[in-house]
């Protein structure tokens, strides 16, 4: 597959997933290595992680697992000094990991909101400066990148029972822009981009239906799912990881030699309505 | 970002960003229409493409003639007996401030910016319908944020923007399997570019060259070849999932 994709390849370069223990960062992960890339597989969840780089080393790809709790400093460091032990470079980092907390607004906690914040918002934080440092020029790996950090609509529009998770994914959006203008303007190399997937089936997915239910929008998930592809998306599906996966390679690999600061909605057309 | 065996039409094809999208498009494996209202230039980019070992054909191609766009698709529907992709990608542009914009220049912009796009979409729509297809519309960074200097040109792109949003929600509501999008360059190295530039004095035009280039974040125009890279993710099967969408190659402009 590697040698068809041309300039979407990933040959020679090391990507890292987090969240890849499942849903959109599993399938993420899959595609970059089949593309090509060493992807070093990152998530609490490091049993899962293991399990999907065995599979991929079965198939002869280059994948490896690392426990990596994204709101950990420590752990991000952990995570760079073992890409330095295992092929000395770092290209493409995916900021994937995350969690969807709903509710109507005034039933949501501070609690709530610290917590998302800093498993959503923080974690891209500490993500992004650990890798741009490292990947800019004179950095330990300084060979530039592409940083691409997983957005969703909810960071573009507005949607019942998504307040609190919504403004997390609006802050990774902006974050993702500013990062992007102050790292060509300083010459660093490296692209960062977000992602914005509309409802895609995931465990995620599942959660943010079911929120739909709890909130009174609806009477039942299936009436959810229902809704959802007659009257707001205009493909008439859900999305499903791969589509993800499909547009994530293209922000990751060279085919977007000139793609920074922007926003990429796969949405089966829920932004365009 | 695979196209075997599909068939594509692209616009404007005979330099430039359309030119760079003929070469993506056939090393995805399409077999490719090039074609341009400029004949010597779109049988140069056929032939180099056929003589690189790809399908490709050159028809002429005025994208503001309605009958030759559905003369156009219907030898393509003819001879390959299918369109899967069409490339709106002709245009024009021309730098000048609104008080020194003619009607004439205007109505010159917008109809080959924006009125071919109309046509180019209806008529790949009549034959893409029945087994689906991707369309995609080359818009403009211009077509999102405005430029002093480019009135007719921002109203043009801008209307492709919107116009794509609205076939994309037609389609998926007839459930054509047809996606639509648009693609938002920045600025480009290409004879677009440099011809508008050229009708400038060589003062205005080096003033203007300076502003666009200290505006982008990443301190350089795009290769043609770049965006060209887009165009084809759009194209194919990969994007499967986005109707409707902008994708934006502009090393940063339109973030700041």
């Amino acid at each position: 597959m590697s040698n068809k994709l041309g300039v979407f390849g990933l040959e020679g370069k090391v990507a890292v997933v987090t969240g890849a223990g499942a849903g959109i960062g599993e399938a993420c992960a899959r595609m970059f290595a089949q593309a090509g890339a060493a992807v070093m597989l990152s998530d609490i969840n490091v049993e899962a992680c293991e399990r999907i780089a065995a599979e991929l080393n079965a198939e002869g790809l280059q994948a490896k697992a690392i426990r990596l709790d994204v709101t950990s400093e420590a752990d991000w460091e952990a995570l760079k000094i073992a890409l330095e032990g295992w092929k000395n470079r770092w290209d493409i980092l995916l900021n994937n990991a995350g969690i969807y907390i709903g509710g109507m607004l005034e039933n949501n906690t501070v609690a709530q909101v610290s917590k998302i914040n800093q498993i959503n918002i923080e974690s891209v934080f500490i993500g992004t400066r650990t890798a741009a440092e490292s990947m800019k020029p004179g950095g330990c790996f300084g060979s530039g990148g592409s940083i691409i950090n997983l957005s969703s609509i909810a960071g573009l529009v507005g949607v019942p029972g998504h307040s609190i998770y919504g403004a997390t994914k609006g802050a990774v959006r902006s974050l993702s822009k500013h990062s992007a203008v102050e790292f060509a303007k300083f010459g660093y190399g490296v692209r960062v981009n977000s992602l914005h997937p509309g409802l895609i089936e995931t465990a995620m997915g599942d959660q943010a239906l079911q929120d739909f239910v709890d909130i009174g929008v609806v009477a039942n998930v299936d009436e959810a799912a229902a809704l959802l592809k007659s009257a707001m998306i205009p493909m008439g599906r859900l999305g499903n990881v791969q589509d993800i996966a499909n547009a994530a390679l293209f922000l990751a690999s060279d085919a977007s030699s000139y793609v920074t600061g922007i926003e990429l909605t796969v949405d089966g057309g829920f932004c365009a309505a | 970002m695979d196209c075997n065996d599909k068939v594509a039409l692209v616009t404007g094809a005979g330099v430039g960003i359309g030119e760079a999208t003929c070469k993506g498009l056939a090393a995805a494996g399409a077999i490719v229409v090039v074609s341009d209202i400029d004949e010597a230039a779109g049988n140069r980019v056929a032939n180099e493409l056929i003589a690189a070992g790809h399908q490709a054909v050159f028809m002429r191609l005025d994208v503001c003639d309605e009958s030759r766009w559905h003369r156009v698709v219907s030898d393509i529907v003819a001879r390959f007996g299918r369109l899967q992709i069409l490339i709106n990608n002709a245009g024009i542009a021309n730098i000048c401030g609104i008080e020194d914009e003619t009607l004439e220049g205007w109505r010159k912009t917008n109809t080959i910016n924006n009125d071919a796009v109309f046509l180019g979409t209806r008529e790949a729509i009549r034959v893409m319908k029945a087994s689906g297809g991707s369309i995609v519309n080359i818009s403009s960074i211009e077509g999102i944020v405005g430029d002093p200097m480019l009135p007719a040109y921002n109203a043009s792109k801008g209307a492709v923007r919107a116009f794509t949003k609205s076939v994309a929600l037609y389609c998926a509501d007839k459930d054509y399997g047809i996606r639509v999008n648009s693609v938002h360059p920045g600025y480009v190295a290409t004879p677009l570019v440099s011809g508008a530039l050229s009708r400038l004095s060589t003062s205005d035009a080096e003033a203007f060259a300076q502003r666009v280039v200290a505006s982008i974040p990443m301190g350089r125009m795009a290769e043609a070849a770049e965006i060209a890279k887009g165009i084809v993710f759009l194209a194919s099967d990969d994007a499967s999932y986005m109707t409707g969408s902008e994708l934006i190659m502009d090393g940063g402009y339109t973030a700041r």
